[in-house]
Protein backbone atom coordinates (compact mmCIF):
# COMPACT_ATOMS: atom_id res chain seq x y z
CA UNK A 1 0.00 0.00 0.00
CA UNK A 2 1.17 3.72 -0.62
CA UNK A 3 2.09 5.41 2.44
CA UNK A 4 0.12 8.54 3.36
CA UNK A 5 3.34 10.65 3.37
CA UNK A 6 6.66 9.74 2.31
CA UNK A 7 9.78 11.45 3.01
CA UNK A 8 12.67 11.02 1.02
CA UNK A 9 16.27 12.18 2.11
CA UNK A 10 15.05 15.57 2.39
CA UNK A 11 17.24 18.71 3.00
CA UNK A 12 16.58 21.90 4.04
CA UNK A 13 18.93 24.68 4.72
CA UNK A 14 18.23 28.60 5.47
CA UNK A 15 21.68 30.11 3.93
CA UNK A 16 24.67 27.92 4.84
CA UNK A 17 23.08 26.45 7.56
CA UNK A 18 21.72 23.47 7.18
CA UNK A 19 18.74 22.79 9.18
CA UNK A 20 17.30 19.25 7.97
CA UNK A 21 19.73 16.65 6.82
CA UNK A 22 18.47 13.87 5.08
CA UNK A 23 15.14 12.76 6.79
CA UNK A 24 13.18 10.07 5.43
CA UNK A 25 10.17 8.88 7.18
CA UNK A 26 7.28 6.62 5.51
CA UNK A 27 3.71 7.73 7.64
CA UNK A 28 1.19 4.93 6.90
CA UNK A 29 -2.50 6.17 6.67
CA UNK A 30 -4.00 6.61 10.46
CA UNK A 31 -0.39 6.87 11.48
CA UNK A 32 0.21 9.31 14.34
CA UNK A 33 3.75 10.25 14.79
CA UNK A 34 5.62 12.14 17.75
CA UNK A 35 8.72 13.80 16.65
CA UNK A 36 10.65 15.06 19.81
CA UNK A 37 14.27 16.47 20.03
CA UNK A 38 15.93 19.56 21.67
CA UNK A 39 15.49 22.77 20.38
CA UNK A 40 16.36 23.86 17.44
CA UNK A 41 16.74 20.17 16.14
CA UNK A 42 14.45 20.65 13.24
CA UNK A 43 10.81 19.86 13.97
CA UNK A 44 9.17 22.99 13.53
CA UNK A 45 10.89 23.30 9.99
CA UNK A 46 10.07 19.91 9.10
CA UNK A 47 6.41 20.00 9.43
CA UNK A 48 6.59 23.36 7.83
CA UNK A 49 8.36 21.61 4.50
CA UNK A 50 5.31 19.22 4.40
CA UNK A 51 2.85 22.06 4.58
CA UNK A 52 4.89 23.47 1.93
CA UNK A 53 5.56 26.35 3.76
CA UNK A 54 9.19 26.09 3.39
CA UNK A 55 10.59 24.70 -0.15
CA UNK A 56 12.97 21.95 0.12
CA UNK A 57 16.48 21.97 -1.75
CA UNK A 58 16.87 17.98 -1.74
CA UNK A 59 15.17 15.03 -1.98
CA UNK A 60 11.26 14.86 -2.13
CA UNK A 61 7.71 14.35 -0.35
CA UNK A 62 5.39 12.58 -1.16
CA UNK A 63 1.34 12.73 -0.68
CA UNK A 64 -0.48 9.31 -1.69
CA UNK A 65 2.13 8.64 -3.94
CA UNK A 66 2.43 12.15 -5.63
CA UNK A 67 5.39 14.20 -5.25
CA UNK A 68 4.04 17.58 -3.69
CA UNK A 69 7.49 18.60 -3.52
CA UNK A 70 8.29 19.30 -7.17
CA UNK A 71 9.54 22.83 -7.87
CA UNK A 72 6.76 24.87 -9.64
CA UNK A 73 4.09 23.00 -8.20
CA UNK A 74 1.00 24.99 -6.75
CA UNK A 75 1.10 24.50 -3.39
CA UNK A 76 -2.52 25.45 -2.50
CA UNK A 77 -4.45 22.54 -3.57
CA UNK A 78 -2.19 20.60 -1.07
CA UNK A 79 -2.22 22.36 1.71
CA UNK A 80 -6.41 22.40 1.61
CA UNK A 81 -5.48 18.59 2.25
CA UNK A 82 -2.64 18.87 4.81
CA UNK A 83 -4.07 21.19 7.72
CA UNK A 84 -1.32 22.66 10.20
CA UNK A 85 -1.59 23.96 13.77
CA UNK A 86 0.87 26.14 15.01
CA UNK A 87 2.84 26.55 18.39
CA UNK A 88 1.68 30.25 18.71
CA UNK A 89 -2.18 30.48 17.38
CA UNK A 90 -1.67 32.56 14.50
CA UNK A 91 -5.77 33.08 14.45
CA UNK A 92 -6.96 36.04 12.19
CA UNK A 93 -7.54 38.80 15.25
CA UNK A 94 -9.65 41.01 12.82
CA UNK A 95 -12.75 37.96 12.51
CA UNK A 96 -14.76 36.28 14.90
CA UNK A 97 -14.49 32.81 15.50
CA UNK A 98 -16.82 31.61 13.78
CA UNK A 99 -15.20 33.93 10.69
CA UNK A 100 -11.61 32.51 11.42
CA UNK A 101 -13.13 28.96 10.86
CA UNK A 102 -15.69 29.35 7.98
CA UNK A 103 -13.38 31.88 6.18
CA UNK A 104 -11.03 29.13 4.23
CA UNK A 105 -13.85 26.90 3.23
CA UNK A 106 -16.00 29.55 1.92
CA UNK A 107 -12.79 30.98 -0.18
CA UNK A 108 -11.18 28.20 -0.89
CA UNK A 109 -13.74 25.46 -1.06
CA UNK A 110 -16.32 27.71 -2.93
CA UNK A 111 -19.04 26.32 -0.50
CA UNK A 112 -21.55 29.08 0.25
CA UNK A 113 -21.43 31.85 3.02
CA UNK A 114 -24.69 29.93 5.18
CA UNK A 115 -22.88 26.33 4.32
CA UNK A 116 -19.58 27.08 5.64
CA UNK A 117 -20.96 28.97 8.84
CA UNK A 118 -22.97 25.95 10.01
CA UNK A 119 -20.22 23.51 9.31
CA UNK A 120 -18.45 26.02 11.09
CA UNK A 121 -21.08 26.43 13.86
CA UNK A 122 -20.73 22.30 14.50
CA UNK A 123 -16.83 21.86 14.89
CA UNK A 124 -16.89 24.98 17.20
CA UNK A 125 -19.61 23.21 19.44
CA UNK A 126 -17.61 19.77 18.95
CA UNK A 127 -14.73 21.54 20.20
CA UNK A 128 -16.69 22.85 23.51
CA UNK A 129 -17.39 26.41 22.35
CA UNK A 130 -20.44 27.59 21.30
CA UNK A 131 -21.08 30.24 22.87
CA UNK A 132 -17.59 31.66 22.10
CA UNK A 133 -18.35 31.63 18.49
CA UNK A 134 -18.86 35.22 18.18
CA UNK A 135 -16.44 36.42 20.19
CA UNK A 136 -12.66 37.47 19.13
CA UNK A 137 -9.73 35.77 19.65
CA UNK A 138 -8.26 37.92 22.14
CA UNK A 139 -10.92 36.97 24.22
CA UNK A 140 -10.66 33.94 24.69
CA UNK A 141 -8.27 31.84 26.89
CA UNK A 142 -5.11 30.39 25.79
CA UNK A 143 -6.52 26.71 25.66
CA UNK A 144 -9.66 27.92 23.27
CA UNK A 145 -7.55 29.66 21.06
CA UNK A 146 -5.52 26.78 20.34
CA UNK A 147 -9.08 24.77 20.09
CA UNK A 148 -10.58 27.41 17.79
CA UNK A 149 -7.01 26.52 15.71
CA UNK A 150 -7.70 23.37 15.28
CA UNK A 151 -11.12 23.87 14.57
CA UNK A 152 -9.86 26.21 11.79
CA UNK A 153 -7.81 23.31 9.99
CA UNK A 154 -10.74 20.72 10.62
CA UNK A 155 -12.98 23.20 8.71
CA UNK A 156 -11.19 22.27 5.28
CA UNK A 157 -11.23 18.13 5.98
CA UNK A 158 -8.33 17.81 5.96
CA UNK A 159 -6.36 14.10 5.35
CA UNK A 160 -3.33 14.74 7.13
CA UNK A 161 -2.79 17.48 10.31
CA UNK A 162 0.30 18.78 11.25
CA UNK A 163 0.44 19.72 14.82
CA UNK A 164 3.73 22.04 15.65
CA UNK A 165 3.80 21.73 19.55
CA UNK A 166 0.46 23.01 20.32
CA UNK A 167 0.39 22.86 23.77
CA UNK A 168 3.95 24.72 24.43
CA UNK A 169 2.48 27.91 24.98
CA UNK A 170 -0.45 26.98 27.45
CA UNK A 171 -0.94 27.13 30.68
CA UNK A 172 -0.25 23.60 32.33
CA UNK A 173 -4.06 23.42 33.24
CA UNK A 174 -5.08 24.31 29.74
CA UNK A 175 -2.64 21.71 28.03
CA UNK A 176 -5.22 18.76 28.68
CA UNK A 177 -8.32 19.93 27.06
CA UNK A 178 -6.56 20.29 23.60
CA UNK A 179 -4.89 17.23 23.89
CA UNK A 180 -8.51 15.54 24.73
CA UNK A 181 -9.05 17.14 20.73
CA UNK A 182 -5.97 15.47 19.70
CA UNK A 183 -7.45 11.56 21.21
CA UNK A 184 -10.36 12.57 19.31
CA UNK A 185 -8.87 13.02 15.94
CA UNK A 186 -6.78 9.99 16.68
CA UNK A 187 -9.47 7.55 17.40
CA UNK A 188 -11.40 9.20 13.90
CA UNK A 189 -8.08 7.79 12.26
CA UNK A 190 -6.23 10.76 11.48
CA UNK A 191 -3.05 11.12 10.01
CA UNK A 192 -0.84 13.28 12.26
CA UNK A 193 2.67 14.35 12.76
CA UNK A 194 2.98 15.95 15.66
CA UNK A 195 6.25 17.79 17.10
CA UNK A 196 5.89 17.51 21.12
CA UNK A 197 7.86 18.26 24.20
CA UNK A 198 4.88 16.27 26.15
CA UNK A 199 6.68 12.97 26.40
CA UNK A 200 3.84 11.81 28.03
CA UNK A 201 1.38 12.54 25.40
CA UNK A 202 3.83 10.99 22.74
CA UNK A 203 4.00 8.02 24.68
CA UNK A 204 -0.03 7.71 25.15
CA UNK A 205 -1.23 8.61 21.74
CA UNK A 206 2.08 7.76 19.30
CA UNK A 207 2.44 4.93 17.11
CA UNK A 208 6.20 5.99 16.69
CA UNK A 209 8.03 8.56 18.46
CA UNK A 210 10.64 9.95 16.32
CA UNK A 211 14.29 11.27 18.15
CA UNK A 212 15.32 14.45 15.82
CA UNK A 213 18.70 15.62 15.98
CA UNK A 214 21.11 18.25 14.31
CA UNK A 215 18.13 17.95 11.43
CA UNK A 216 18.46 13.91 11.30
CA UNK A 217 15.98 11.43 13.05
CA UNK A 218 18.55 8.65 15.22
CA UNK A 219 15.60 6.74 15.76
CA UNK A 220 11.77 5.28 15.41
CA UNK A 221 10.11 3.21 17.41
CA UNK A 222 6.55 2.38 19.13
CA UNK A 223 6.53 4.08 22.08
CA UNK A 224 7.00 1.13 24.48
CA UNK A 225 10.46 0.34 22.52
CA UNK A 226 11.41 4.11 22.54
CA UNK A 227 10.76 5.21 26.20
CA UNK A 228 12.09 1.77 27.93
CA UNK A 229 14.80 0.70 25.22
CA UNK A 230 16.40 3.75 23.09
CA UNK A 231 18.91 2.26 21.44
CA UNK A 232 21.13 5.70 20.16
CA UNK A 233 23.74 6.70 22.99
CA UNK A 234 21.66 10.86 21.88
CA UNK A 235 18.17 9.52 22.51
CA UNK A 236 19.61 8.18 26.24
CA UNK A 237 21.24 11.55 27.10
CA UNK A 238 17.83 13.38 25.58
CA UNK A 239 15.66 11.24 27.80
CA UNK A 240 17.53 11.81 30.61
CA UNK A 241 17.55 14.97 30.48
CA UNK A 242 14.07 15.18 30.24
CA UNK A 243 13.34 12.83 32.92
CA UNK A 244 15.89 14.44 35.08
CA UNK A 245 13.96 17.75 34.65
CA UNK A 246 10.77 16.09 35.60
CA UNK A 247 8.54 15.90 32.08
CA UNK A 248 8.75 12.17 31.73
CA UNK B 1 -17.33 13.26 18.27
CA UNK B 2 -15.33 16.06 20.92
CA UNK B 3 -17.26 15.37 24.64
CA UNK B 4 -17.82 18.70 24.98
CA UNK B 5 -16.09 20.54 27.31
CA UNK B 6 -17.73 23.45 28.93
CA UNK B 7 -15.90 26.63 30.12
CA UNK B 8 -16.43 27.80 33.44
CA UNK B 9 -15.31 31.26 32.89
CA UNK B 10 -18.28 33.04 35.21
CA UNK B 11 -18.29 36.62 34.18
CA UNK B 12 -17.13 37.79 37.38
CA UNK B 13 -19.47 39.59 39.88
CA UNK B 14 -16.59 41.80 41.27
CA UNK B 15 -17.44 44.26 38.65
CA UNK B 16 -20.84 44.60 40.45
CA UNK B 17 -19.77 45.65 43.77
CA UNK B 18 -16.89 48.06 43.08
CA UNK B 19 -19.40 50.53 42.60
CA UNK B 20 -20.81 50.45 45.88
CA UNK B 21 -17.70 50.74 47.86
CA UNK B 22 -15.98 53.43 49.50
CA UNK B 23 -13.08 54.78 47.96
CA UNK B 24 -10.22 53.24 48.49
CA UNK B 25 -7.25 55.27 49.83
CA UNK B 26 -5.28 55.09 46.95
CA UNK B 27 -8.10 56.72 44.83
CA UNK B 28 -8.64 58.89 47.07
CA UNK B 29 -4.71 60.25 46.84
CA UNK B 30 -5.38 59.94 43.42
CA UNK B 31 -8.15 62.62 43.36
CA UNK B 32 -6.42 65.13 45.37
CA UNK B 33 -3.46 64.74 43.54
CA UNK B 34 -5.24 65.22 40.78
CA UNK B 35 -6.97 68.35 41.66
CA UNK B 36 -3.85 70.01 42.63
CA UNK B 37 -1.84 69.18 39.32
CA UNK B 38 -5.11 70.90 37.92
CA UNK B 39 -4.41 73.68 39.95
CA UNK B 40 -1.08 74.63 39.36
CA UNK B 41 -1.46 73.83 35.43
CA UNK B 42 -4.19 76.01 35.65
CA UNK B 43 -2.04 79.55 37.79
CA UNK B 44 1.07 78.88 35.70
CA UNK B 45 -0.97 79.52 32.34
CA UNK B 46 -2.77 82.25 33.47
CA UNK B 47 0.19 83.76 34.71
CA UNK B 48 2.06 83.37 31.42
CA UNK B 49 -0.87 84.47 29.38
CA UNK B 50 -1.48 87.83 31.66
CA UNK B 51 2.32 88.55 30.87
CA UNK B 52 2.32 88.17 27.28
CA UNK B 53 -1.35 90.34 27.00
CA UNK B 54 0.50 92.70 29.29
CA UNK B 55 4.10 93.52 27.71
CA UNK B 56 2.82 92.93 24.02
CA UNK B 57 1.62 96.33 23.82
CA UNK B 58 4.04 97.72 25.25
CA UNK B 59 6.41 97.24 22.44
CA UNK B 60 6.77 100.48 19.75
CA UNK B 61 5.48 98.65 17.00
CA UNK B 62 2.48 96.89 18.40
CA UNK B 63 -0.08 99.54 17.27
CA UNK B 64 1.34 99.29 13.53
CA UNK B 65 0.71 95.70 13.62
CA UNK B 66 -2.45 95.58 15.62
CA UNK B 67 -3.87 97.92 12.76
CA UNK B 68 -2.34 95.99 9.92
CA UNK B 69 -3.19 92.48 11.26
CA UNK B 70 -5.54 92.30 13.82
CA UNK B 71 -8.27 95.08 12.71
CA UNK B 72 -11.46 94.19 13.28
CA UNK B 73 -14.13 96.40 11.58
CA UNK B 74 -11.67 94.83 8.19
CA UNK B 75 -12.19 91.19 10.00
CA UNK B 76 -16.21 91.54 9.63
CA UNK B 77 -16.18 92.61 5.84
CA UNK B 78 -14.08 89.95 4.84
CA UNK B 79 -14.56 87.18 6.59
CA UNK B 80 -18.11 85.96 4.91
CA UNK B 81 -16.29 86.11 1.61
CA UNK B 82 -13.52 84.27 2.90
CA UNK B 83 -15.94 81.15 4.25
CA UNK B 84 -17.68 80.96 1.03
CA UNK B 85 -14.07 80.61 -0.28
CA UNK B 86 -12.98 78.20 1.56
CA UNK B 87 -16.07 76.26 0.38
CA UNK B 88 -13.93 75.13 -2.59
CA UNK B 89 -10.54 74.35 -0.51
CA UNK B 90 -13.19 71.39 1.08
CA UNK B 91 -14.90 70.61 -2.36
CA UNK B 92 -11.43 70.14 -3.49
CA UNK B 93 -10.16 68.24 -0.55
CA UNK B 94 -12.88 65.63 -0.90
CA UNK B 95 -12.64 65.03 -4.23
CA UNK B 96 -8.76 64.55 -3.89
CA UNK B 97 -9.39 62.14 -0.72
CA UNK B 98 -10.62 59.21 -1.78
CA UNK B 99 -8.61 59.17 -5.21
CA UNK B 100 -5.72 59.95 -2.73
CA UNK B 101 -6.73 56.62 -0.68
CA UNK B 102 -7.53 54.19 -3.68
CA UNK B 103 -4.17 55.31 -5.70
CA UNK B 104 -2.11 54.95 -2.53
CA UNK B 105 -3.09 51.44 -1.51
CA UNK B 106 -2.81 50.08 -5.13
CA UNK B 107 0.53 51.44 -4.93
CA UNK B 108 1.40 49.90 -1.66
CA UNK B 109 0.30 46.24 -3.08
CA UNK B 110 2.58 47.34 -6.21
CA UNK B 111 5.21 47.55 -4.13
CA UNK B 112 4.28 43.91 -2.35
CA UNK B 113 3.98 41.84 -5.24
CA UNK B 114 7.05 39.69 -5.80
CA UNK B 115 5.77 37.70 -9.23
CA UNK B 116 8.78 38.39 -11.41
CA UNK B 117 5.89 38.54 -14.06
CA UNK B 118 5.05 42.15 -12.45
CA UNK B 119 8.31 43.11 -11.86
CA UNK B 120 7.69 46.55 -14.24
CA UNK B 121 4.67 47.19 -11.64
CA UNK B 122 6.97 47.00 -8.90
CA UNK B 123 9.39 49.39 -10.05
CA UNK B 124 6.86 51.93 -11.48
CA UNK B 125 5.64 52.13 -7.91
CA UNK B 126 8.83 52.23 -6.19
CA UNK B 127 9.97 55.22 -8.72
CA UNK B 128 6.64 56.85 -8.60
CA UNK B 129 6.81 57.18 -4.32
CA UNK B 130 10.53 58.03 -4.90
CA UNK B 131 9.76 60.95 -6.96
CA UNK B 132 6.56 62.11 -5.70
CA UNK B 133 7.74 61.89 -2.08
CA UNK B 134 11.04 63.88 -2.92
CA UNK B 135 9.69 67.14 -4.66
CA UNK B 136 7.98 69.25 -2.54
CA UNK B 137 3.98 69.91 -3.03
CA UNK B 138 3.89 73.18 -3.88
CA UNK B 139 6.79 72.29 -6.87
CA UNK B 140 4.61 69.48 -7.78
CA UNK B 141 1.45 72.15 -8.37
CA UNK B 142 3.43 74.41 -10.05
CA UNK B 143 5.13 72.26 -12.53
CA UNK B 144 1.49 69.98 -13.48
CA UNK B 145 -0.42 73.27 -12.62
CA UNK B 146 1.31 75.38 -15.18
CA UNK B 147 3.39 73.14 -17.59
CA UNK B 148 -0.03 70.35 -18.67
CA UNK B 149 -2.17 73.09 -19.42
CA UNK B 150 0.20 74.41 -21.58
CA UNK B 151 -0.04 71.17 -23.69
CA UNK B 152 -3.27 73.54 -24.88
CA UNK B 153 -6.12 71.29 -24.48
CA UNK B 154 -9.61 72.32 -24.82
CA UNK B 155 -12.04 73.55 -22.21
CA UNK B 156 -12.70 71.38 -19.11
CA UNK B 157 -9.27 69.57 -19.60
CA UNK B 158 -7.35 73.22 -19.21
CA UNK B 159 -8.95 73.77 -15.55
CA UNK B 160 -6.72 74.92 -13.05
CA UNK B 161 -8.65 73.07 -10.17
CA UNK B 162 -8.27 70.06 -12.41
CA UNK B 163 -4.69 70.03 -12.87
CA UNK B 164 -4.13 71.24 -8.93
CA UNK B 165 -5.95 68.44 -7.80
CA UNK B 166 -4.08 66.06 -9.67
CA UNK B 167 -0.76 67.21 -8.52
CA UNK B 168 -2.18 66.81 -5.10
CA UNK B 169 -3.42 63.61 -5.29
CA UNK B 170 -0.43 62.26 -7.07
CA UNK B 171 1.94 63.93 -4.29
CA UNK B 172 -0.37 62.72 -1.40
CA UNK B 173 -1.17 59.36 -2.89
CA UNK B 174 2.75 59.00 -2.71
CA UNK B 175 2.38 59.80 1.14
CA UNK B 176 -0.20 57.76 1.84
CA UNK B 177 0.73 54.35 -0.09
CA UNK B 178 3.84 54.39 2.14
CA UNK B 179 1.92 54.80 5.46
CA UNK B 180 -0.47 51.50 3.93
CA UNK B 181 3.02 49.54 2.85
CA UNK B 182 4.62 50.40 6.81
CA UNK B 183 0.80 48.26 7.80
CA UNK B 184 1.13 45.97 5.47
CA UNK B 185 4.65 45.01 6.67
CA UNK B 186 3.96 44.97 10.22
CA UNK B 187 1.45 42.38 10.27
CA UNK B 188 3.20 39.44 11.12
CA UNK B 189 4.37 36.58 9.25
CA UNK B 190 2.75 34.06 11.21
CA UNK B 191 -0.38 35.66 10.17
CA UNK B 192 0.37 35.01 6.32
CA UNK B 193 1.49 31.35 7.49
CA UNK B 194 -1.89 30.79 9.34
CA UNK B 195 -3.68 31.53 5.72
CA UNK B 196 -1.53 30.18 3.47
CA UNK B 197 -1.94 26.48 5.29
CA UNK B 198 -5.83 26.68 5.23
CA UNK B 199 -5.10 26.79 1.47
CA UNK B 200 -5.95 30.76 0.70
CA UNK B 201 -3.66 31.97 -2.77
CA UNK B 202 -1.14 34.90 -2.27
CA UNK B 203 -3.81 37.56 -3.21
CA UNK B 204 -6.72 35.95 -0.90
CA UNK B 205 -4.52 36.00 2.19
CA UNK B 206 -3.72 39.82 1.39
CA UNK B 207 -7.33 40.92 0.58
CA UNK B 208 -9.31 38.83 3.40
CA UNK B 209 -6.23 38.54 5.94
CA UNK B 210 -3.41 41.28 5.95
CA UNK B 211 -4.88 44.83 4.30
CA UNK B 212 -8.04 44.34 7.00
CA UNK B 213 -5.79 43.81 9.83
CA UNK B 214 -3.10 46.91 8.05
CA UNK B 215 -5.57 49.57 7.52
CA UNK B 216 -6.93 49.15 11.41
CA UNK B 217 -3.20 49.87 12.02
CA UNK B 218 -2.54 52.91 9.99
CA UNK B 219 -5.61 54.57 10.60
CA UNK B 220 -3.85 57.24 12.97
CA UNK B 221 -1.06 57.91 10.63
CA UNK B 222 -3.50 58.14 8.09
CA UNK B 223 -5.74 61.27 9.43
CA UNK B 224 -2.18 62.89 10.09
CA UNK B 225 -1.93 63.17 6.35
CA UNK B 226 -5.23 63.97 5.70
CA UNK B 227 -4.75 67.04 7.77
CA UNK B 228 -2.05 68.08 6.10
CA UNK B 229 -3.87 67.60 2.84
CA UNK B 230 -6.14 69.48 4.46
CA UNK B 231 -4.25 72.70 4.38
CA UNK B 232 -1.89 71.84 1.60
CA UNK B 233 -5.37 72.77 -0.92
CA UNK B 234 -4.65 76.08 -0.40
CA UNK B 235 -1.22 75.48 -2.19
CA UNK B 236 -3.30 75.28 -5.56
CA UNK B 237 -4.13 78.91 -4.85
CA UNK B 238 -0.68 79.79 -6.83
CA UNK B 239 -2.21 78.11 -9.96
CA UNK B 240 -5.43 80.83 -10.32
CA UNK B 241 -8.33 79.00 -8.67
CA UNK B 242 -10.32 81.21 -5.82
CA UNK B 243 -10.07 79.38 -2.87
CA UNK B 244 -9.87 80.68 0.50
CA UNK B 245 -5.96 81.76 0.11
CA UNK B 246 -6.22 83.39 -3.19
CA UNK B 247 -9.53 85.16 -1.93
CA UNK B 248 -7.54 86.76 1.42
CA UNK B 249 -4.49 88.02 -0.85
CA UNK B 250 -7.44 89.91 -2.97
CA UNK B 251 -8.82 91.29 0.50
CA UNK B 252 -5.57 91.70 1.57
CA UNK B 253 -4.48 94.43 -1.86
CA UNK B 254 -7.82 95.54 -1.95
CA UNK B 255 -7.61 96.72 1.92
CA UNK B 256 -3.73 97.17 1.88
CA UNK B 257 -4.50 95.41 5.19
CA UNK B 258 -3.04 91.77 6.43
CA UNK B 259 -6.50 91.14 8.21
CA UNK B 260 -7.88 88.83 5.91
CA UNK B 261 -4.69 86.49 6.30
CA UNK B 262 -5.12 86.40 9.78
CA UNK B 263 -8.98 85.32 8.76
CA UNK B 264 -7.93 82.81 6.86
CA UNK B 265 -5.62 81.33 9.20
CA UNK B 266 -9.05 81.33 11.91
CA UNK B 267 -11.15 79.43 9.31
CA UNK B 268 -8.25 76.75 8.97
CA UNK B 269 -7.48 76.50 12.45
CA UNK B 270 -11.48 76.19 13.27
CA UNK B 271 -11.29 73.04 10.98
CA UNK B 272 -7.73 71.48 11.77
CA UNK B 273 -7.73 71.84 15.34
CA UNK B 274 -10.67 69.44 16.25
CA UNK B 275 -8.99 67.35 13.29
CA UNK B 276 -5.74 66.96 15.07
CA UNK B 277 -7.39 66.31 18.23
CA UNK B 278 -9.15 63.46 17.02
CA UNK B 279 -6.31 61.96 15.89
CA UNK B 280 -4.47 62.67 18.80
CA UNK B 281 -7.00 60.72 20.58
CA UNK B 282 -7.12 57.50 18.34
CA UNK B 283 -3.48 57.53 18.58
CA UNK B 284 -3.54 57.33 22.37
CA UNK B 285 -5.94 54.79 22.41
CA UNK B 286 -4.22 52.78 20.38
CA UNK B 287 -0.72 53.12 21.70
CA UNK B 288 -2.67 52.27 24.79
CA UNK B 289 -4.74 48.92 23.71
CA UNK B 290 -0.98 47.75 22.20
CA UNK B 291 1.07 48.19 24.96
CA UNK B 292 -0.68 48.27 28.33
CA UNK B 293 -1.43 50.61 30.71
CA UNK B 294 1.24 53.69 31.13
CA UNK B 295 3.80 53.55 33.63
CA UNK B 296 4.52 56.19 36.47
N1 LIG C 1 13.37 31.15 8.55
C1 LIG C 1 14.54 30.76 9.08
N2 LIG C 1 15.68 31.36 8.73
C2 LIG C 1 16.87 30.99 9.25
N3 LIG C 1 17.02 30.00 10.14
C3 LIG C 1 15.92 29.34 10.54
C4 LIG C 1 14.63 29.69 10.04
N4 LIG C 1 13.71 28.87 10.61
C5 LIG C 1 14.41 28.06 11.43
N5 LIG C 1 15.74 28.31 11.39
C6 LIG C 1 16.79 27.62 12.12
O1 LIG C 1 16.61 26.25 11.92
C7 LIG C 1 16.90 25.52 13.10
C8 LIG C 1 15.76 24.59 13.42
O2 LIG C 1 14.63 25.36 13.76
P1 LIG C 1 13.24 24.72 14.15
O3 LIG C 1 12.32 25.85 14.41
O4 LIG C 1 12.85 23.77 13.10
O5 LIG C 1 13.60 23.96 15.47
P2 LIG C 1 12.63 23.19 16.46
O6 LIG C 1 13.12 21.82 16.58
O7 LIG C 1 11.23 23.38 16.05
O8 LIG C 1 12.91 23.95 17.80
P3 LIG C 1 11.89 24.30 18.99
O9 LIG C 1 11.74 23.08 19.80
O10 LIG C 1 12.60 25.39 19.73
O11 LIG C 1 10.62 24.77 18.37
C9 LIG C 1 17.15 26.53 14.18
O12 LIG C 1 18.53 26.59 14.44
C10 LIG C 1 16.67 27.83 13.61
O13 LIG C 1 17.50 28.88 14.03
MG1 LIG D 1 9.56 24.49 16.82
Amino acid sequence: MTPKILLDDVHKSFGTRSVLKGISIEVAQSEVIAFIGSSGSGKSTLLRCVNLLESIDDGAIFLDGVDISAPGLNPDPVRQRIGMVFQSFNLFPHMTVLQNVSLAPHKVLGQSKKESESHARELIARLGLSDRADGYPDQLSGGQQQRVAIARSLAMNPEVMLLDEITSALDPELVGEVLDVVRELKSNGMTMLLATHEMGFAKEIADRVCFLHEGQILECSSPAEFFTNPTHQRTQQFLQRVTEAGRL
Amino acid sequence: MVPEMSDHSGTSSLSQDSTQRPLSRRQVFERRQKRRSLLIALASSLAVIGLLVALIPQTPGWYKVKRSFFNGPILDETFPALLRAFVKDIQIFLWCAPCILVLGMLLAICRNVRSPLLFPLRLFAAAYTDIFRGIPVILTILLIGFGVPGLGMDRPWNSPYLWGSVALILAYSSYVSEVFRAGIESIHESQRAGARSLGLSTSQTLRHIIIPQAIRRVIPPLMNDFVSLQKDVALISLIGPIEILRQAGIDKSKYANFTPYVGAAIIFLLLTIPETRFVDHLMSRERRRTSGTAVR
